[in-house]
């Protein structure tokens, strides 16, 4: 079982996950957020890999993609930085990006650092669903690998059921209409979205994201789903002048 | 208008051999499987057909003249045609796709309209299109092309659009795509994206190339009255995502007696790198929506391309083309800014028309093929020059 599949059965409710892009604020940053996220208590952490061009994310994670760029980060760089991460850190891991930066670093070899580095889930927003069945799935499924999807409130609920039966960690739930970081709070229109996939009793576990950014929307949305994901909220969080380590177990305190 | 068989358009998925398809996140799937439902349908339906037939008619102007140019063609030893595209509404072909997306719009209930722009010929083709039918609009520039494009900002503005800067990035077309693209994220219901060129997801890049397709519907019958035939030796078209191009390809992309040469635009040189050539330059890769060939780093990010023409300072290129590249059924080459200025400045002293920037590169590639002398080339004059003045005054000023 993998580390995804191993919380959900242990842990029920209030499920925590933070965001932050690789490379951000400095290049060897990395490591540095992932230790303290985990000593402060999150169950799950998504490592962005900076991409050029990201469609979904609003202003705050673009510049810090932007930033890490800048910095030389790249997933070759990304993978070097990992590669002993499994010595130091148990919560499940899960990376974040593009499809264009994957194509060309090579699925092939892409998937073979995920296994070696210890990965547990994968979120590409553009890969399309009927790409992911006929040509990873079943790579994916081979080396323990989840792929997670995206809903969103105008998903329809025969295709909110079929990626029910494709997941194999949680479902990403999208909380409103918009890119990351645009909208905060959660608006009846949403309580109402959110009530109705309660009610569909998916198989997998579902958490919600974009629009999560403190302790108020934190406690809501776990209300409705097992857990909550915190992105823009978190990069701004850590990129306050002073110690990483700090900033990154205060937010995470704030929350819990 | 309905879809031609051809294999060099797209399949029922959108894919021009590996090229195309929708490669979207989830939020967008709403938008672009409405647009994928619906769009064929209202295509095909009598009454688009008739309202759009009767707008090209009497408010673009069309059809567009096929002129025989006979001192250009006294200069190249061969018989050119110039399809002008350029005596439109507005200024350039752009028009021929805002007429039939803004009227897909209102069939699919739409009220307001998004559009991304470079240069500024699509930003004002689709102002153009929301003031006749009363639509909010609001188009989307790099902050950097807003301060270059200074008098097309005015024309959009006068037209009642709301210009917002992309300041993302390097602040140009790019950047002004990506930003339209997340304002249809964040409006799903009432929004329509208008996109200006053959690329975006599926059905996009079909669609905008079946609405220019009326470019080479009309050349066939222009050129079988003036000529005897309806197929030239040679059309030749500039491209940067590659919208004239597909119009101007479309009717004879199964003929293959027909060569097809597609022009990008080479910047300083394909060897200094500061270029758009994305078919010499690009790698396979996927950029808004689509898969194709694309400029980018070793690390998959994508690139800023370059080029004096603002029109064809893409990093991408339409699949369609990317399929035309890869099957060879396409001629690519490619034109410097160098070389495009002085085909302008030819054109401008045997003809008498002043083209875009754009459409001189596609000039510009008479001078790399050996016509022979009874060979028909039709050269799609995609639009005028007016916007371009501030950069032919410099180089005459430097002569």
């Amino acid at each position: 079982m993998n580390r995804i599949n191993q919380l959900f059965e242990n842990k029920k409710n209030n499920i925590l996950t933070v965001y932050f892009t690789a490379g951000f604020p400095e290049l060897n940053d990395t490591l540095t957020i992932l230790k303290s996220a985990e000593e402060a208590g999150a169950d799950i952490v998504e490592i962005g890999m900076p991409f050029s061009d990201p469609l979904a994310d609003g202003p705050t994670i673009q510049a810090s993609g932007d930033k890490a760029l800048e910095n030389g980060m790249s997933i070759a760089k990304l993978f070097e930085q990992l590669k002993d991460m499994r010595k130091e850190i148990s919560i499940p891991v899960l990376l974040m990006g593009y499809l264009n930066p994957v194509h060309r670093y090579g699925w092939d070899k892409f998937l073979q650092q995920c296994e070696y580095c210890g990965i547990d889930g994968l979120i590409l927003p553009d890969l399309p669903i009927e790409e992911y069945k006929s040509d990873f799935k079943d790579k994916f499924e081979k080396i323990g690998l989840s792929n997670v999807f995206l809903i969103t409130p105008q998903t329809p609920n025969e295709r909110i059921r079929m990626i029910d039966e494709l997941s194999t960690g949680f479902i990403y739930m999208v909380s409103s209409a918009s890119t990351t970081g645009a909208k905060s709070g959660i608006t009846e229109e949403q309580e109402a979205y959110f009530n109705r996939i309660a009610q569909m009793e998916l198989k997998s576990p579902v958490q919600i994201g974009f629009g999560i950014s403190d302790r108020g929307s934190f406690n809501r949305a776990c209300e409705f789903a097992d857990g909550a994901i915190i992105g823009s909220a978190f990069i701004k969080a850590i990129q306050k002048s002073g110690s990483i380590d700090v900033n990154v177990k205060n937010f995470i305190s704030s929350i819990k | 208008m309905k879809q031609k068989k051809s294999k060099y358009l797209a399949d029922n998925q959108g894919y021009y051999g590996e090229f195309g398809g929708a490669y979207i996140p989830e939020m967008l799937m709403h938008n672009v499987e409405e647009l994928r439902e619906n769009y064929e349908e209202i295509m095909e339906s009598e009454e688009f057909k008739s309202e759009y037939k009767s707008l090209l008619k009497d408010y673009v102007g069309r059809p567009s003249p096929l002129y025989f140019a006979p001192r250009l063609s006294e200069q190249y030893k061969t018989n050119i045609y110039l399809k002008r595209e350029d005596l439109n509404h507005t200024g350039s072909h752009k028009v021929n796709n805002t007429v039939g997306q803004i009227l897909i719009a209102k069939k699919l209930g739409k009220k307001r309209i998004i559009a991304e722009t470079g240069a500024g010929q699509h930003g004002v083709a689709t102002a153009t299109v929301c003031a006749l039918m009363g639509l909010e609009c609001v188009v989307y520039m790099g902050a950097l092309d807003i301060s270059r494009q200074a008098p097309n900002v005015a024309r959009m503005k006068m037209l009642g659009a709301e210009v917002k800067a992309a300041t993302c990035g390097n602040q140009t077309l790019k950047d002004a795509t990506n930003e339209a693209i997340r304002d249809w994220i964040n409006n799903p219901e009432d929004t329509f994206y208008i996109i200006g060129s053959v690329v975006g997801p599926h059905p996009y890049p079909n669609m905008v190339a079946r609405l220019q397709s009326v470019i080479s519907e009309e050349m066939k019958v222009q050129l079988e009255e003036k000529t005897g035939k309806q197929n030239p030796d040679y059309v030749v078209a500039c491209v940067g995502g590659g919208s004239n191009a597909a119009g101007a390809f479309y009717h004879f992309l199964d003929d293959e007696d027909v060569k097809l040469v597609a022009v990008e635009a080479a910047g300083l040189g394909n060897e200094t790198g500061e270029s758009a050539a994305t078919t010499v330059l690009g790698e396979t890769g996927y950029i808004h929506g689509s898969k194709t060939l694309l400029m980018q780093s070793d690390d998959g990010q994508i690139t800023e391309p370059y080029s004096i023409s603002a029109g064809l300072d893409y990093p991408g290129v339409g699949p369609i083309h990317a399929n035309l590249f890869t099957s060879s059924r396409g001629l690519f080459k490619s034109a410097t800014d160098e070389e495009a200025l002085s085909a302008a400045f030819e054109l401008t002293s045997l003809e008498g028309i002043i083209p875009a920037l754009e459409s001189a590169h596609a000039l510009a590639a008479l001078k790399k093929i050996d016509f022979k002398p009874e060979d028909v080339v039709v050269v799609n004059l995609s639009g005028r020059g007016d916007k371009d003045m501030e950069t032919y005054i410099n180089v005459m000023e430097k002569d």
